[in-house]
């Protein structure tokens, strides 16, 4: 069986083009590709797709990442015609049903976070941190305070944060991490200054534990004239709990592929909802629904928000996401929200403590686990040359997903750990078991993990030869 | 409990086992002050009563026959791209991060970018980025990059009739860093863009093809011009005209050297505006300048194919700040669909469908335009968008003729362009002659009773 769609070609007679437009402003040759046969089509791209893990067929324990289950029933919602079928620019009398439902996700949000105000329109979390960081400089704009050109980042944060930070125009300040997973309070103190917009930070922080000193945190930056960014990447540990408007964050942005349930297709599309505090509300970027008193829904505009920051893409952002987002929590409801973190709590723990049984290391051991937490093999490594990538490999022979590893950059040979609520205790005993096996191949027969995976449809990739070679696109 | 598979033994074991009391106990570390007792959330429904909820929901927007375009285009998308796209290998699969488990996903992103790049005419193509506006924003950050300017003076020619949606996404994004877009006016008799006068310190012209009044420009002499002028040419094209237009790596002597688009016209749903997929392709001396993710082939230890991430040192979770954007997350799953599209329908079908768009379009232009009272502003050639001139106010007549079931185009006045009674009008393959009548006789009704 061919293994590459452009193997299927049938052959057509050319397509004659229209002679009333220009012929220089024609294709020059018939457009080259491939025309195979719908059965061929159907098989091909089945066959690709049996070629892939996923969460419906293998368990993901990936840190920062929140691999839950995403319950069919929203993807079944979202591709109902009476949704799918809309034009962006259908008048909103006419697409009332869809106007409620993204109303109710703000107002669901807003209630979750506890915010005064959702913008659900960037497409995914970065986006959503260049529109918090935007906002958070459109207003020490708007009060003339144009001299905070820094932003404040934990060493240990996410690759977005400081990539977004720069490219709303700011200088990212990097902060250490103390040794049991806080801020630098030191260094914090050191740095806040007239000079700073803002700090961004998530909390549990990225090493998996809740930083405790949150509030003082916020009572310092705010002292100092900044903002706080709440990265909303481990909302899932919190939600239902503790709101990041009440520990004192101005701005944050939601990932609802992540928190919410919202498949995340093999690299997106997700969704980035922005929430704030009231004095950020004007800069809110555009659209958003508003409800009238008479219930009533319609698109705010820049005329209704002058200051907004703007808009991050042509249309509402990714609408199917947050249909599928609305759908889930609305099946949850305020119990079943309090249940999410509640059990990713547990599960996350009983991991912990059932990984280091069988021998792993914490990397913070004295301290609560959060919906995810950090192991580190460097005593493998010492013992053996064994890496955390060479375990994550080996764990895909058991049809597991590999954790996040060497990130954060901060803890050695790290592999992240986020088991999500919705995995039983059958499977995450079998993966304690898994793993114990594979710290005894370690020690044992090395080479077995150094050179895993064995039971895939490819071996370790010649990642040098890709990037040198770079072959992107097949020939013609 | 709704997608919780603990029961109360094994949730009692589990807490055993970690030494607490209680789930509660569990947030130990966190300050109980924080802790919130309630929040404005409604009840959980069952399966059934959300299904009964959002059913009423969907069928209370209104069924509408889609003569609007401006971006977003009604196309037909056969049963196979979502019955493929929707599998759960597909649906609930992560970023290819780990490539010896992603094969599928990996190898069908290789597919796309050889498609586009053979749609584009250009030699690499990303594996996508948020929608095409946002695309187009990172293309210009890109020539940018590539051209070197610094401080003060970095600029960006923008065309007028560039669609006004993605003019405010360029304000939005390029606004944060201090670049001056530069307005190219266009020929109000024409419609066409005119040639600027000068350069000035722009790094790159952009170029849209059709523009936002449907129009087809001389992407021949624009382009040339631009290079004639040390600029970068940035061609903002729509994927499926691209099976009938000239591809843009064709474009005047040289070639222009990126295109960015929306890629909504190949098998993604309208879905009030999203997710849609921007694309993004350019000449191979730009690759390391290129945002996003792309996919190589390669091989293993054994020598056998397969596929991976490179050039994994441009992105934000390598460099952080110094990154080509900040951009993670992407459309994977509405490129998958795509890539799907342009298999089934193939070469052939894909020019099939992109003549078929034409010819409804100039069939339903040739029907309106004898509607008393109903004129032709521009003349030009177009692919399957046009502009009509009605003697009301294009809102009113669209308003009204929501009431015929039809969503009649977009009022060029939403966008703050042209005369209060232009009204941009789109025919896709999905209409047939009796729809384009039923067009002509609402319009006609309308017109006379206004």
């Amino acid at each position: 069986m061919s293994d590459s769609i452009f193997d299927h070609d049938h052959h057509f007679p050319a397509v004659e083009l229209p002679s009333d437009i220009p012929a220089e402003l024609l294709r020059k040759a018939p457009l080259n590709l491939p025309n195979p046969a719908e059965l061929e089509v159907l098989r091909h791209y089945t066959r690709l797709s049996q070629k892939n893990f996923s969460i419906d067929t293998q368990f993901y324990p990936l840190g920062s990442c929140t691999m839950k289950y995403n319950p069919r029933i929203a993807h079944t919602m979202a591709s109902l015609s009476g949704f799918a079928r809309l034009h962006p620019d259908t008048p909103a009398p006419a697409m009332q049903g869809l106007l409620q439902v993204l109303w109710e996700l703000q107002e669901w949000l807003a209630a979750v976070t506890g915010m005064a105000a959702v913008s659900l329109t960037p497409a995914a979390g970065a986006q959503g941190e260049l529109a918090g960081v935007a906002m958070i400089r459109a207003y020490h704009a708007a009060r003339g305070d144009h001299e905070r050109r820094k932003m404040l980042i934990p060493a240990a944060a996410h690759g977005t944060n400081p990539a977004s930070a720069q490219m709303a125009g700011f200088a990212v300040v990097e902060i250490p991490n103390l040794v049991d997973g806080d801020l630098d309070m030191a260094f914090l103190d050191q740095h806040l200054g007239p000079d700073v917009a803002g700090i961004m930070l998530t909390n549990p922080s990225t090493l998996g534990v809740f930083e405790r000193r949150i509030a003082d945190i916020a009572a310092r930056v705010h002292g100092a004239g900044g903002l706080l960014y709440y990265d909303g990447a481990n909302l899932n540990a919190i939600l239902g709990r503790v709101q990041p408007g009440q520990m004192g964050f101005d701005v944050m942005h939601l990932n609802l592929h992540k928190t919410f349930a919202t498949p995340h297709g093999g690299g997106g599309p997700g969704a980035g909802a922005v929430a704030v505090q009231e004095r950020l509300r004007p800069f809110l970027p555009l659209p958003m629904v508003t409800r009238s008193e008479e219930g009533a829904l319609r698109w705010l505009d820049e005329g209704d928000l002058p200051q907004s920051i703007g808009r991050l893409s042509a249309h509402g952002g990714n609408v199917g996401v947050l249909l599928r987002a609305h759908a889930y929590l609305r099946r949850l409801g305020r119990v079943g929200v309090g249940r999410v973190s509640a059990y990713a709590a547990l599960n996350a723990n009983y991991l912990l403590k059932e990984l280091q049984r069988v021998g792993y290391q914490a990397a913070f051991p004295e301290r609560r686990a959060s919906h995810e937490f950090i192991l580190t093999v460097s005593d493998l490594q010492k013992a053996t040359g064994i890496r955390a990538l060479d375990v994550a490999k080996r764990l895909l022979d058991f049809g597991i997903h590999a954790p996040t590893i060497y990130f954060p950059q901060l803890v050695p040979e790290c592999l992240l750990i986020e088991p999500t609520e919705t995995e039983s205790k059958a499977t995450l005993d079998r993966f304690v078991a898994v793993m114990a096996q594979i710290r005894q191949e370690a020690l044992a027969q090395p080479e077995l993990l150094r050179e895993a995976p064995h039971h895939l449809p490819v071996g370790r990739l010649d990642e040098a030869l890709a990037a040198r070679h770079l072959d992107v696109a097949a020939a013609q | 409990m709704p997608y919780i598979p603990h029961d109360g033994l094994e949730t009692a074991a589990m807490l055993a086992a970690v030494g607490v009391d209680s789930l509660d106990q569990l947030f130990d570390e966190i300050p109980p002050n924080l802790q919130v007792q309630d929040m404005a959330l409604p009840e959980g429904l069952s399966e059934m009563a959300l299904r009964r909820e959002l059913e009423g929901r969907a069928l209370s927007n209104a069924p509408l026959r889609c003569f609007a375009g401006g971006g977003a285009y009604a196309h037909h998308i056969p049963a196979i791209v979502w019955e493929i796209a929707g599998r759960g290998e597909f649906y609930s699969a992560y970023t290819p991060y780990q490539p010896e488990a992603s094969q599928g996903t990996l190898q069908v992103v290789y597919e796309y970018q050889s498609f586009i790049t053979r749609l584009t005419g250009l030699e690499v193509s990303n594996a996508s980025l948020y929608d095409g506006a946002s695309g187009l924003a990172e293309a210009c950050l890109m020539a940018l990059r590539i051209q070197g300017g610094q401080g003060d003076d970095k600029s960006i020619l923008v065309p007028e009739n560039l669609l006004p949606g993605w003019r405010r996404v360029l304000d939005s994004i390029l606004g944060l860093q201090q670049i001056r877009l530069v307005t190219v006016p266009y020929d109000r008799v024409a419609g066409t863009l005119v040639l600027p006068a000068e350069a000035g310190d722009a790094a790159a012209l952009i170029i849209p093809q059709s523009n936002a009044l449907g129009l087809l420009e001389s992407v021949d002499v624009l382009t040339d011009w631009a290079h004639g002028h040390g600029l970068l040419a940035i061609a903002v094209v729509n994927p499926l005209a691209l099976a009938l237009l000239k591809a843009p790596g064709d474009w005047g002597t040289q070639g222009a050297d990126m295109a960015v688009g929306e890629g909504q016209p190949l098998g993604i749903p309208l879905t009030g505006g999203g997710p849609y997929f921007g694309f993004l392709a350019c000449r191979k001396a730009y690759v390391r300048q290129l945002p996003g993710r792309l996919v190589a082939k390669t091989v293993d230890g054994q020598g056998r194919a397969g596929f991976c991430l490179t050039l994994q040192a441009r992105e934000q979770h390598i460099r952080r700040g110094k990154a080509t954007s900040n951009i993670c997350t992407n459309q994977g799953l509405m490129v998958t669909a795509a890539t799907i599209h342009m298999a089934t329908l193939g070469g052939h079908g894909l020019q099939r469908t992109a003549v078929l768009c034409h010819e409804r379009a100039v069939r339903l232009r040739e029907l309106l335009t004898v509607v008393p009272g109903v004129r032709l502003p521009y003349g030009g050639p177009f692919f399957h968008e046009f502009v009509l001139r009605l003697p009301h106010a294009a809102v009113a007549v669209r308003d009204a003729l929501l009431g015929h079931g039809l969503l009649a185009g977009l009022p060029l006045s939403d966008w703050g362009m042209g005369e209060a009674g232009d009204l941009l009008v789109c025919a896709t393959e999905l209409l047939d002659e009796a729809d384009l009548l039923a067009y002509r006789d609402a319009l006609t009704s309308v017109l006379e009773t206004l």
